[in-house]
Formats: C-alpha cells, sequence, structure tokens
C-alpha cells in the first residue's frame, strides 16, 4: 500500500489506509482503538477536574497537596491513571483576588489530559494559541471575562512535559454545598482560566 | 525549527471563538486517528518529540488547512513512510515516562536571573521563538527528562533538567505588552544561560 504523506484523498480514505497498514505492521489493533476512541468519549473528560477542584475547596489539606504536586493528590482520587505517561508533572495553580492563571500551549496543543479529557477546539486555534501569551487581558474580556488592572495576569505556556490545571475561586455564597453539588458548578473553561465558575 | 506551529504572539488569527466543534470528535476518523497515534507510538513508531516535529514539518498550508487531528494524521503518515518502508518493526520503548535521574544538580535555583539563548535550530525545539534572548527568573526547578531537540532527531535522550521560567510581559511584547502580566514558559537547561 502507498502511504502518501501529501495525499489529497478525504481524511476518512487517508485514516483507513494508515489504520490498514499500522495493523498489518502489528502496531495496532483495530479492537483496542475501538475501545480507546469508546474511552475517550466517555471517560476522560472535565469531569475529573471538576471533582478535584471541588475537593480542594472543601478540604484544605488536600488543596495543600494538590498545590504542592497534582499527580500525586489526583491519584488519591483514583485519577492520574497511565493516559498520560508521557507527562512529567501536573501543576495546579491557584486564582486569588490578586492573581488571575491562564493556561496554553503556543507550541502544540498540551493539555492537561489526566483532569480534563481531550482538549476543546478553541483551545487548539491559532487565535488562542497566537493571542494568549501576547495579549491574555484582552482576550479574555473579549471571551466574556473583564479582570481588573489590580489583577495579576500570569499565562503558563505549556512549552514542555508539565502540564497545567487551574484551580478557579470557590464561588460566593456556596458554604453549604457539598462536594457533589460543587462538582457541578465547575466548568472545564474555568480549569483553563478563561472564565469563572 | 521556526515554522508556522510556534504561533506565539502572531497576528492576524482573529478572535476566539469557544462555541465551535463542542463535540470531542465532530467526525468519526478524528478519534481513530487520536487513537491510533498514541498506540503507534506506545508500540515504538516514534516518540513524542519525533511525533510533533513530523507535525511541525508539515507545509505551513496543511497545518493551518487540515486542523488538529488532520496534523496527526499527515503525522503518522510521514512517519510511517520513514519508518515502517522495509520489514524491520521499531522497537517498543521500555518506558513512556520522561522523566530521568541524572547525577548532577540543576545549575539554576528558584529566583536566578537568565537569558534564553538566540538560537534557530532547524530541527525540533521546546523554546518559542517569542522568548529567544530574552530575560527572565527562575520559578520552579523540575526534575531532569528527555531533553526534546535531541530525542526528536534520534539523537538520544540526554536528559536536560526542566526549569519553568517567568518573563514579564514588557521583556517580550515591549510597549505593546499589557500590564501586569507575567508569562511562564517550561525550558530546558542548555536554552539558558546565568545573568550577572
Amino acid at each position: 500500500m502507498t502511504v502518501d504523506p501529501h495525499g489529497s484523498e478525504s481524511p476518512e480514505i487517508r485514516t483507513e489506509a494508515i489504520e490498514t497498514l499500522l495493523v498489518k505492521k502489528g502496531l495496532v489493533q483495530s479492537a483496542a482503538v475501538d475501545a480507546l476512541v469508546e474511552r475517550y468519549e466517555q471517560d476522560i473528560g472535565p469531569l475529573r477536574g471538576a471533582r478535584v477542584v471541588a475537593e480542594a475547596w472543601t478540604d484544605p489539606e488536600f488543596r495543600a497537596r494538590l498545590l504542592e504536586d497534582g499527580m500525586p493528590a489526583i491519584r488519591e482520587l483514583g485519577f492520574g491513571d497511565n493516559t498520560d505517561s508521557h507527562v512529567a508533572r501536573l501543576v495546579v495553580k491557584e486564582n486569588t483576588d490578586a492573581v488571575h492563571n491562564l493556561v496554553v500551549c503556543t507550541l502544540c496543543s498540551c493539555y492537561p489530559w489526566a483532569v480534563l479529557g481531550l482538549p476543546p477546539a478553541w483551545y487548539k486555534s491559532p487565535a488562542y494559541r497566537s493571542r494568549a501569551v501576547r495579549e491574555p487581558r484582552r482576550l479574555l474580556a473579549e471571551l466574556g471575562l473583564d479582570l481588573s488592572p489590580d489583577v495579576e495576569v500570569r499565562v503558563w505556556d505549556s512549552s514542555a512535559e508539565v502540564r497545567y490545571m487551574v484551580l478557579p475561586q470557590r464561588p460566593q455564597g456556596t458554604d453549604e454545598l457539598g462536594v457533589e453539588e460543587l462538582t457541578a458548578l465547575v466548568s472545564r473553561d474555568s480549569m483553563i482560566g478563561v472564565e469563572r465558575p | 525549527m521556526n515554522g508556522i506551529h510556534d504561533m506565539g504572539g502572531m497576528h492576524g488569527f482573529g478572535a476566539v471563538d469557544r462555541r465551535l466543534d463542542e463535540a470531542l470528535f465532530p467526525e468519526a476518523w478524528q478519534g481513530r486517528v487520536c487513537a491510533l497515534a498514541g498506540y503507534a507510538m506506545g508500540a515504538g513508531l516514534a516518540n513524542i518529540d519525533a511525533f510533533r516535529h513530523a507535525i511541525e514539518r508539515m507545509p505551513p498550508d496543511r497545518y493551518l488547512s487540515d486542523g488538529y487531528y488532520g496534523r496527526w494524521l499527515y503525522a503518522l503518515e510521514t512517519l510511517a513512510r520513514e519508518r515502517l518502508d522495509g520489514d524491520t518493526l521499531p522497537e517498543r520503548p521500555e518506558t513512556g515516562s520522561v522523566t530521568r535521574e541524572v547525577d548532577r544538580a540543576p545549575r539554576f535555583a528558584v529566583g536566578d536571573e537568565v537569558r534564553t539563548w538566540n538560537r534557530h535550530p532547524r530541527g525540533h525545539t521546546r523554546l518559542p521563538g517569542y522568548a529567544r534572548g530574552r530575560r527572565g527568573v527562575i520559578a520552579e526547578v523540575h526534575p531532569a527528562c528527555v531533553y526534546p531537540d535531541t530525542n526528536a532527531a534520534g539523537r538520544g535522550e540526554s536528559p536536560e533538567y526542566l526549569y519553568t521560567v517567568g518573563f514579564e510581559s514588557p521583556v517580550l511584547w515591549g510597549d505593546e505588552a499589557e500590564a501586569g502580566t507575567t508569562v511562564y514558559i517550561d525550558l530546558f537547561e542548555p536554552y539558558l544561560e546565568a545573568l550577572e
């Protein structure tokens, strides 16, 4: 089979061709591919990150461990399996009244898969990758998040094998809520830093 | 390499649209490519750095038009053509981990002032173009990791310490910089030189 990297065939046909080749060479099994796709779609999602945030909001000791070293802390909750084995560390950055954190990867689209699942389309877009490091305040304002000039902005460009997640601030008036209800308040985008819960 | 992938700071891409493509895999082939790439890397087709470099080597127009998983598909095709032509199959890597023990101490400590080197390698590197020759401060010291610049080229892992380096926005963007903003970038030790 000819594999043409400059192929003008449709991506569907090219995907079939490359899968056939990889199976023939013994590098992959189609059944395993089916299973992994299903797992991406169903199991690995931003829900994990939301649960991590809710735990951090309700358990100060867990929060301290999470901010110290993310990966061991999320393993306590049963997350952080080998889906992300090429990652050196998970670093969690906490938003406060004085500091707002924003995560980007300008060189590709590195993203904390272990807690947030696969990245959304906008995170991978040239517009986000090009602007987040140069004009984060303007970008956030366009997305509906107006930051006071007093708030320091810290942008984390994930250029190596460290992955970043934002720990958003707990919303006012949620003192009575438990972990499960709090988890439902935490959006994926708030853990990237482009909105608030 | 100074390629289209190195997007930090570029103009002209317009607004960020958070509403588009909310489905994980809007088209079925994209999910298959995602999983195929994971398994093929795990089986030794290429390491993560060689895979990223295969994406960077795409013609710039294809990089922009093929989309995220389209780029993965393109890279898989490139690597398959380069590496699966004969009967020899790739060796499965011993570990997926990227951290390595090294018998030397990190050269820099938190708070040290550094300057990034101003090099423009044709191969793979993880120092973004917008941060070359710039002055920053070490914010965190990480374990030594596989060095992407050599690993992508098949020249060995040659592990290097990894640092998070903070750059004040005006150092990067001059008069156009937004106030009160710091950009943190994860950089390998060879990219950094000490500032007195």
